[in-house]
């Protein structure tokens, strides 16, 4: 399949910006709020600023029913293999928000019990930081999020802190209509 | 009289130092004779020490830039207060370096049990007579005690990740 001529390619790439679309607007959010940034998460949820104006609007408390997977609050090592769990327990397509600086790189923290930011352990689509980011701050980082999602981007890195560089995780890649139909194809 | 002054009458060989600074009084007493004196204050009509408020631990390695050497290395410290007299008293006890270990006070008041959990984990000392001594806040594979002053500031212990 090659070529923009194709029918099929034509279909395919209409039919993922339909979805994306879809999906952009539709996000169900799995909110793992540990520490004091989930109370700006909580304003930016209410009715002040109003977060379901983007679609974003539900919480779902099983992660298995989330798309976006929202790390509100410090991540300490030992909540850290609750966090992959969460993370490895959401099905594709899926996004992740680090929200405050303390998800994002560990804030202010430098000490035996506290992740240097969750990007060394899942990867991470949008960063918020901010000691608590604003609420304009956290809906700025959603649409971003909303053109990620439109486009079918989707991180697949972690940041190892020994080289300072990515490195890849063992997680799926983005999925699209146009990827599962090869996919499908590719099956014996 | 006060409540340092009943303990210091009553046990004046166990008391090693005590001072009163506006109205807070403080008595450093023996290890051995912590359970008793503990004792005496929660158990004693007009002293009625119902309420272990906290119980801490500090660590005197490297104390005022090293230039001051404690002859213990830690000091555990209770605060106790008396709903029904108001009145509050704090014990300390030094604890050697070598041999890190209290008399458990968790027989007396109960919330002694996490306190003195905590104190062991992040501390390392040894609560005799505690019935579930394990760590409360770290995880069991945790090696060391974070909050003792020679562990290292940027030592990091991860269960999952790479160590940062």
């Amino acid at each position: 399949m090659s070529g923009i001529s194709s029918p099929a390619n034509f279909f395919t790439s209409k039919l993922n910006d339909a979805l994306g679309w879809a999906r952009k607007f539709s996000i169900f959010q799995y909110p793992f709020v540990t520490a004091c940034c989930g109370m700006e998460y909580m304003s930016t949820n209410c009715a002040h600023y109003d977060q379901d104006r983007f679609g974003a609007g539900f919480p779902r408390f099983s992660p298995r029913q989330s798309d976006v997977l929202f790390v509100v609050g410090t991540i300490s090592h030992k909540m850290a293999p609750v966090l992959k769990t969460v993370y490895d327990q959401m099905c594709e397509p899926k996004w992740v928000v680090a929200f405050g600086v303390c998800t994002c790189t560990g804030g202010f923290y430098d000490n035996y019990s506290t992740v240097m930011g969750i990007d060394t352990i899942i990867p991470v689509d949008i960063y918020i930081p901010g000691c608590p980011p604003r609420p304009e701050n956290v809906l700025d980082g959603l649409m971003k999020l909303q053109d990620k999602i439109q486009k079918g981007e989707q991180s697949r890195f972690l940041y190892d802190p020994r080289t300072k560089i990515g490195r890849p995780a063992e997680v799926q890649g983005p999925y699209t209509v146009e990827g599962h139909i090869n996919h499908l194809e590719s099956k014996p | 009289m006060t409540p340092l002054e009943r303990i210091q009458e009553k046990f004046p060989g166990e008391i090693i130092a005590a001072d009163t600074f506006r109205g807070d009084e403080t008595a450093v007493i023996r290890p051995a004779a912590l359970k008793t004196i503990a004792g005496f204050l929660k158990l004693t009509p007009g002293l009625d020490f119902n309420f272990l408020m906290d119980l801490t631990a500090v660590d005197y390695l490297f104390y005022a830039g090293g230039r001051i050497r404690k002859e213990s290395r830690f000091e555990v410290v209770y605060h106790f207060f008396s709903l029904k007299n108001n009145h509050r008293i704090r014990l300390k006890v030094p604890v050697d370096e070598k041999t890190p270990e209290v008399d458990s006070l968790s027989g007396l008041w109960a919330s002694a049990d996490w306190f003195e959990r905590e104190v062991w984990d992040m501390f390392g000392i040894r609560f005799a007579g505690h019935p579930n001594l394990k760590r409360i806040l770290m995880y069991e594979e945790f090696q060391g005690h974070a909050l003792r002053k020679d562990y290292p500031v940027n030592k990091r212990q991860p269960l999952i990740g790479p160590a940062n």
